[in-house]
């Protein structure tokens, strides 16, 4: 059930290695085009947040394991562009034509991008479904997890947290869903809520039992005790 | 030749990365799609404009004044605003305070997110699968790879940022700072000390 990008909590990796100090922002040239070309292909209006985490964990086991970070961003990038009809697979192997593209005229323009990036994309939205639960009440994740809409699609409740008992910490207020979001059924907005669980209900050996792990969760993706 | 395992369209363009980037931006730079000049402007904005100093002010703030601590703490987006501190991928942000009895460590252990208008682009360790899968279990053991070891009776929350809203931590104030102005204290503020891996320098140079 659980997808190659939900690792949280797996065993078996190494140790965290801190990066040098005064380490460049882009370790080289590549990974600084990489973000950018990703940005400012965002900024045709093509997809969204959860469309492009979406085509990110779609990429198979084997791929997303070997590929660096922006490698990954690469891919999933390209992927997109034919998903959504921007480009063509003749295009990606260089046999494409050069005739002006339809989307041409949404490009971002460098004197547009300090304005976009200021904007940035909010998720949050009036309207939705009424909260349900309040500061301190007591909820467990549902089981099994997984997008309830998609077979394999996106969500953003990880296999760690399944059928785990928590407490309701904050009200974030109303939010896109991204499980509805990421495959273009909509918005679907629900109150999102911080909920905070001891680490033992989420670890047979927890490294110290008054520690705490906060997951941000849909409305739908819990229920009262 | 190396191959892409895989029948992703990703699989048509050169394996290797710089290769592969350098192909597609020139697809889409042909066709109209994007602008090298915005490409460049992006670049330069992440590499110059926003990085970790735009936090550290904001922490050297809070350090400062307690009325603008009290307004940060209890909704972030208005105080960020004002500051010019706010937009992409860090449209909804929460501060968390670090106190005695409770350190703060932030993860995504699903992708990468993260505060860019006040961190700007995250290092490779937060985004690595390590720190990704190691993070929510065992946070000690994260915490000693970055040399840093809590107080007994210290109780670690681990927010793991899997939402559209993003974690700064808001560290301790060092001992023995109490003349120091804003910018004094900005420059004790690291990075790592805003996602809760590590602590702000103390005014001695020492860590």
């Amino acid at each position: 059930m659980s997808r190659v990008h939900d690792m949280g909590g797996r065993f078996g990796d190494g140790p965290v290695r801190p990066d040098a100090p005064n380490a460049p922002v882009f370790a080289t040239e590549w990974h600084a085009r990489a973000l950018a070309v990703t940005l400012a292909c965002g900024a045709l209006g093509q997809w969204n947040i959860d469309t492009s985490r979406h085509a990110r964990e779609q990429l198979s086991p084997i791929d997303y394991t070997r590929f660096s970070y922006y490698e990954i961003w690469l891919a999933a990038l390209a992927d997109l562009l034919v998903h959504k009809g921007v480009l063509s697979e003749d295009d990606l192997a260089g046999q494409g034509s050069d005739a002006p593209h339809p989307l041409a005229e949404k490009r971002l323009t460098a004197d547009a991008v300090a304005g976009v990036l200021a904007k940035g994309g909010p998720a949050d939205r009036e309207g939705g479904p009424e909260p349900l639960f309040v500061e301190g009440q007591a909820v467990r994740t549902r089981h099994p997890g997984g997008n309830r809409r998609v077979s394999g699609g996106h969500t953003r409740l990880p296999t760690y947290a399944t059928g785990a008992t928590g407490r309701i910490l904050r009200l974030h207020g109303t939010h896109v869903l991204p499980d509805s979001a990421a495959h273009g059924l909509g918005e679907a907005p629900e109150p999102l809520y911080a909920v905070v669980f001891p680490a033992g209900e989420l670890w047979s050996h927890p490294e110290n039992p008054e520690d705490e792990v906060v997951l941000d969760l849909w409305q739908s993706y819990l229920e009262l005790v | 030749m190396p191959h892409d395992h895989s029948d992703h369209p990703h699989a048509l363009l050169p394996p290797d990365p710089a290769l592969r980037v350098k192909a597609l931006e020139t697809i889409l730079t042909r066709k109209g799609l994007i602008d090298p000049a915005a490409l460049d402007e992006i670049i330069d904005t992440y590499q110059n404009k926003i990085g970790p100093q735009n936090g550290a002010r904001v922490v050297a703030r809070a350090w400062s004044d307690p009325a603008f601590k009290d307004a940060l703490l209890a909704d972030a987006d208005p105080v960020l605003a004002g500051l010019g501190y706010s937009g992409r991928q860090g449209e909804h942000m929460v501060v968390v305070e670090n106190k005695p009895a409770q350190h703060n460590m932030v993860v995504c252990t699903l992708c990468s997110c993260y505060p860019w208008p006040l961190l700007g682009i995250p290092p490779a360790w937060y985004k690595s699968d390590a720190y990704r899968a190691r993070a929510v279990r065992e946070p000690r053991a994260v915490l000693a790879d970055f040399g840093v070891s809590l107080p007994e009776g210290t109780r670690v929350r681990v927010w793991d940022s899997t939402a559209e809203v993003r974690y700064l931590v808001l560290p301790m104030r060092p001992k023995g700072t109490e003349g120091l102005t804003e910018d004094q204290l900005a420059i004790l503020v690291t990075r790592d000390s805003m996602v809760g891996t590590g602590l702000p320098r103390s005014p001695e140079g020492k860590t």
